[in-house]
């Protein structure tokens, strides 16, 4: 008999379910997702939306990344921030994207935000929590600028300043204090980076730089490294080790006189 | 939800006994459970006698407890004998103390850096219900498994062709313990803020304060 391997048409696959289930119950430990702490933040001000994150992921206490990129391309004038399980907030992020294109290109239209707001809802309401996906949504759209929030379990929010992450109690503390209506370009930035930073500086699962987005009205401006409050300090000592340090068991020469082509197909 | 009386509050420690000092190094970050950060200033480090300084790492108010037990013990050792303890006799004591302890343990890691009675840099390490044991180089705490190794390689020059040894000068154990610690800082969330370093030699012992990352 022959067997055709089928590929996967889409969608989650849970033929794995029952047997975790019964694994766990006798006491394997499953493989935890990366949760990464996060500060990410949004805000609005006279003539665009600025979004804000720092770029920590860590794996428990162990820092994994110490540069990632935390703002997202959604369309060419909306981006999202993301907190949550790592892979649900890329994957999400990158389903819907896709989904904007084909839209896009269906109905000859620029993306609305509440059109990505919307399809992300469905999705994240439709998986009850399950997909932990935090995400914020900036955007200029035909109606101005944007910015909208979504939860793990599909509830949204629609306010001027929005946090999100394990910093977001740090973030919100400046955004309270300070945000107001119709702040300049400038002053907007300098408060998503204050933002950031007491994210950063105060709440463990954040760290390291800060990326700023600007979105305004036919202008995107991505700035990696905005701030970079934590450089390294040089090392007292160098550490090069000397030739030879590695030990070697046995040694074996191959004289190559006319090196194999490349293969390039 | 059961009552639990511990919490980790995380940070590191690490000592290198040299031929005639001791150094005794540890971040002062405290941190807290999910993300938090405590304060960025509380030593868990504390002189003992003027030839021994002892670390803890954590549950931070065990290790308070436990020092505050330990120089009690000291002072009644002055009264009774007229002498100072030995940081031996001081390890052995220790040990006891955590012991006593044994189905309701102080929740630390605790290490001992000082001189013996030859004035020869010692550093002792325990487990938190006593197993202990005298070592020349010991890292412990949240960012133990990254300094560890790294001073395994420098200090023991493990993993190195033979070579002769020759005693680590202090100046040259000083840079080691400070890249280990901006190195950890690096990597560990739980280790930060500030670095104070004990150098404990015939003259008695001194700190010296560095400034770690804070993020």
């Amino acid at each position: 008999m022959t067997q055709r391997l089928e590929l996967p048409k889409g969608g989650f696959n849970f033929e794995n379910y029952q047997r975790n289930v019964a694994l766990e119950q006798q006491g394997l430990k499953l493989p935890t997702p990366t949760k990464t702490g996060t500060t990410v933040v949004g805000i609005i001000f006279k003539d665009g939306v600025v979004l804000g994150a720092d770029t920590r992921s860590t794996a428990g206490s162990i820092v994994q990344d110490k540069n990632c990129d935390k703002i997202r391309y959604m369309a060419p004038n909306v981006y999202c921030c993301g907190a949550g399980t790592a892979a649900d907030t890329q994957f999400t992020n990158s389903l819907i994207c896709s989904q904007l294109e084909l839209h896009r290109l269906a109905t000859g239209r620029e993306t609305r935000v509440c059109t990505a707001l919307t399809l992300v809802k469905q999705m994240l309401f439709k998986y009850q929590g399950h997909v932990s996906a935090a995400l914020i949504l900036g955007g200029y759209d035909v109606t101005g600028p944007r910015l909208l929030a979504v939860a793990p379990h599909g509830s949204t929010d629609k306010l001027p300043y929005l946090v999100m992450g394990s910093g977001s109690y740090a973030a919100i503390a400046i955004l309270e204090n300070r945000w107001k209506k119709d702040l300049e370009r400038q002053e907007a930035i300098d408060l998503v980076q204050e933002a950031i930073e007491a994210g950063i500086f105060n709440d463990l699962g954040s760290g390291s730089d800060v990326n700023i987005t600007i979105i305004e009205k036919g202008k995107v401006d991505n700035i990696k490294g905005y701030a970079r409050p934590n450089r390294r300090e040089p090392k007292c000592r160098s550490y090069k080790f000397a030739r030879g340090s590695t030990a070697t068991l046995n040694l074996s020469a191959v004289t190559v006189t006319e090196g194999d082509a490349m293969d390039t197909s | 939800m059961s009552f639990y009386p511990y919490t980790d509050n995380g940070g590191s420690a690490l000592a290198i006994a040299g031929e005639d000092y001791c150094l005794l190094a540890s971040d002062t970050r405290q941190s807290g459970e999910d993300y938090k950060i405590h304060a960025g200033y509380v030593p868990k480090a504390f002189k003992l006698t003027d030839s021994c300084v002892y670390a803890g790492v954590g549950f931070s108010a065990d290790g308070v407890a436990l020092v505050k037990r330990v120089r009690q013990s000291i002072e009644w050792y002055r009264h009774a004998h007229e002498k100072t303890m030995s940081t031996p006799a001081l390890a052995q004591m220790i040990a006891t103390v955590l012991y006593s302890k044994r189905f309701f343990p102080y929740y630390v890691g605790t290490i001992l850096g000082g001189l013996d009675e030859n004035g020869r840099g010692v550093v002792y390490s325990f487990d938190p219900v006593g197993s202990f044991e005298a070592e020349l180089h010991k890292a412990v705490g949240s960012g133990a498994e990254l300094i560890q190794p790294f001073l395994d390689n420098q200090v023991n020059l493990k993993f190195l062709p033979e070579v002769e040894r020759t005693p680590l000068p202090l100046d040259v154990a000083l840079q080691i313990a400070k890249d280990a610690f901006t190195s950890a800082a690096e990597r560990d969330t739980k280790t930060g803020d500030y670095l104070e370093i004990f150098i404990i030699d015939r003259e008695g012992v001194n700190v010296e304060r560095f400034d770690l990352k804070r993020d």
